[in-house]
């Protein structure tokens, strides 16, 4: 949450900095305004596609966003979730579904606590860390690969349904997002947990002083970053329908912009995943404008690096207590 | 203290450097000068990302783009240099430079004015210079003076075993770094790294001191992507696997990621270490996947040594 800010300012300011997700919703009412108004057209197919492809990358961002909160990050995330899509593809012909399902998420635990060893006990910096066992995953993956060559892979149906269906016009990936959503926002509010990570991100020796053992809590933290992520593969190997051994990669930073644009500090100690799940939505509606608009990739890119640092310029004005 | 232990690495480094070579020439006994001009050749684009990433987390900070700027400058000198022909080829290379300090001050320059943590910025920045590169050139295309090419090719002529490339990096870096480390600049460098705060006390310009690494930064990536260049003969928009590798040298090259801390000398090195592995893998006909799998463990496990190492001596 947003430190409490004694500093004047008139009304509307102060409004913007106690919920610093309403400039957010804002702006995404304005990108879809001029969506609608310019090239594209807000259909509820759009709006259905909007959401499907907004939800993986919303849940990628729960793994920068909860590791934030520590001041950390969690780079191996995109590998995590790649791994477990393609384990899970390969093994369904071999084992059946649930089974592989559950077998997909191993990796990704292992992963965790990998990362958890490094950073809590080993004090290694959680960019390198998460860097590290990235590419130790992806390179496990490429030899895992040419065993299964002959298996070949399939996506369960149930997993096709989820990723890809729509009922009554919604995505079903709602099914899964929204209790997911809700349990994030529920366990960073609400549970000592929760509470734990903003005060482990605001000043770890006061957090250590006040009895706790921040080991614990990072491998904790990285474990169930690595989960979540596992299951977004899952989801999104069930919306790409191509199991591929860079399924999830061009996600990864796209995940952590939306964290930021969402309001999460970089530096730890504040921040909303509901904040985090607007930003994924602005850069999906985002993405989708400029993609209508079939302007040159090379200034797309441009566009779209630059929305970044200026919404981020923006949201440190508005809700920076220094300024 | 301190400067006994950074040396104490760096000679380390250098040791386990040498070392590798000895081993390389067990494994393959026809391992010899041509081998380690081919080395020097494969190891100069990364060397320079290395450089370039050194600079700025000495001064504390991250360029997640640096991969992204060695892209605009390869094909800024690549269609330069067919623009301008074979006498326009030194114009070419000092625009390219000079648009690598230009890419870098724009960089350090967002951080300062936005007051945007680095890692955003740049990464923000990172989609911005590989969008440039493309409205450059869309495709690989350019092409790169022969004599320049030559440069990097071969010895240097007494010697007939050290290798051309080595030297070119030797000189580029040296003719920057070495003035540097020993200016005041580099003293404001190290020290805004160190603890911006105190620097900023002791009367340190932070913001201006930050820009100016960022430059130097992007000067060294500009150099990296003119390699890029010289090295294919034409110029490629889509940035290279750069960042992460350059990331993993500076770490391994013993330039702590909180700054003020290192020197270049060792994640250059770190850069030969890390592509003479890969290589001795290669000969030992390991699964170039595997490599993957051995570099990422690498990688790990030297920083994680290295925080439990840290860790003890706090506690002795």
């Amino acid at each position: 949450m947003s430190a409490s800010v004694e500093t004047g300012g008139g009304g509307l300011l102060r409004l913007i900095r106690d919920y610093p997700i309403l400039p957010l919703l804002v702006l995404l009412a304005v990108l879809v305004l001029v969506f609608h108004l310019g090239p594209g057209q807000v259909t509820p197919f759009w709006l259905a596609n909007t959401i499907k492809f907004a939800v993986p990358l919303a849940m990628l961002a729960a793994c920068q966003n909860l590791t934030m909160y520590t001041g950390g990050i969690d780079l191996s995330a995109a590998s995590v979730a790649t791994i477990a899509s393609f384990v899970m593809a390969t093994q369904v012909p071999l084992i059946g579904a649930g089974p592989a399902i559950l077998l997909a998420l191993v990796p990704a635990v292992l992963m965790g606590l990998l990362n958890g060893f490094g950073i809590g006990i080993c004090r290694v910096h959680p960019l390198i860390m998460t860097m590290g066992t990235g590419l130790i995953g992806i390179g496990c993956l490429q030899v895992y690969q040419r065993f299964t060559i002959a298996t070949g892979s399939e996506i369960p149906a149930f997993i096709e349904w989820l990723g890809t269906g729509l009922t009554w016009g919604i995505p079903n990936a709602l099914v899964l997002f929204v209790p997911f959503a809700a349990f994030i926002i529920w366990m960073q509010t609400r549970t000592g947990f929760g509470r734990l990570l903003y005060a482990v991100g605001a000043n770890e020796n006061a957090a250590r002083l006040s009895g706790l053992r921040p080991w614990q809590l990072y491998l904790a933290l990285y474990t169930l970053s690595a989960l979540i992520a596992g299951i977004t593969g899952l989801l999104y190997v069930g919306l790409i329908k191509a199991p591929s051994l860079s399924l999830v990669e061009p996600r990864l930073l796209p995940a952590v912009a939306a964290a930021v644009i969402g309001g999460t500090s970089i530096f730890g100690g504040r921040g909303s995943y509901s904040g985090t799940i607007v930003g994924a939505l602005i850069l999906q509606v985002l993405t989708s404008l400029l993609t209508v608009v079939q302007i040159d990739e090379g200034l797309r890119g441009i566009i779209f690096g630059g929305i970044i640092v200026v919404v981020a310029a923006v949201y440190i004005r508005l809700t920076d207590s220094r300024g | 203290m301190r400067v006994l232990r950074r040396n104490a690495w760096v000679i380390g480094l250098a040791g386990f450097l040498v070392l590798l070579l000895v081993l390389t020439k067990v494994i393959q006994p026809t391992f010899g000068a041509s081998g380690l001009e081919s080395l020097a050749r494969t190891v100069l684009p990364f060397a320079f990302a290395t450089a370039a990433m050194t600079v700025v987390v000495i001064a504390g900070g991250i360029d997640l783009s640096v991969a992204s700027v060695m892209a605009v400058a390869g094909v800024t000198s690549a269609s330069l240099m067919a623009q301008w022909g074979v006498g326009g080829t030194i114009p070419a290379v000092l625009v390219t430079l000079a648009a690598g300090a230009a890419m870098g001050a724009v960089n350090g320059g967002l951080i300062v004015l936005t007051r945007v943590p680095d890692i955003v910025v740049t990464l923000a920045m990172m989609y911005v210079w590989r969008g440039v590169a493309l409205l450059i050139l869309k495709g690989p295309g350019g092409t790169a003076t022969q004599w320049l090419r030559d440069l990097t090719l071969g010895y240097v002529p007494p010697t007939g075993w050290l290798p051309n490339a080595v030297a070119v990096l030797v000189v580029a870096l040296a003719v920057i770094w070495w003035p540097l480390s020993r200016s005041r600049l580099g003293l404001r460098i190290y020290a805004i790294g160190s603890d911006a705060t105190a620097a900023f006390r002791s009367g340190v310009a932070i913001g201006p001191t930050r820009i100016a690494a960022y430059a130097i930064g992007g000067v060294f990536a500009a150099m990296g992507g003119l390699s890029l260049t010289l090295a294919t003969g034409v110029g490629e928009p889509i940035p290279g696997p750069y960042l992460m590798a350059a990331v993993a040298a500076v770490v391994l090259g013993g330039v702590a990621l909180t700054g003020g801390v290192g020197g270049l000398i060792g994640p250059i090195i770190a850069v030969f270490i890390l592509r003479l592995v890969r290589l001795d893998l290669t000969l030992l006909s390991v699964d170039p996947n595997v490599t993957t799998i051995i570099e990422g463990t690498i990688m790990a496990v030297v920083v994680m040594i290295g925080g439990i190492v840290a860790l003890r001596g706090k506690r002795a």
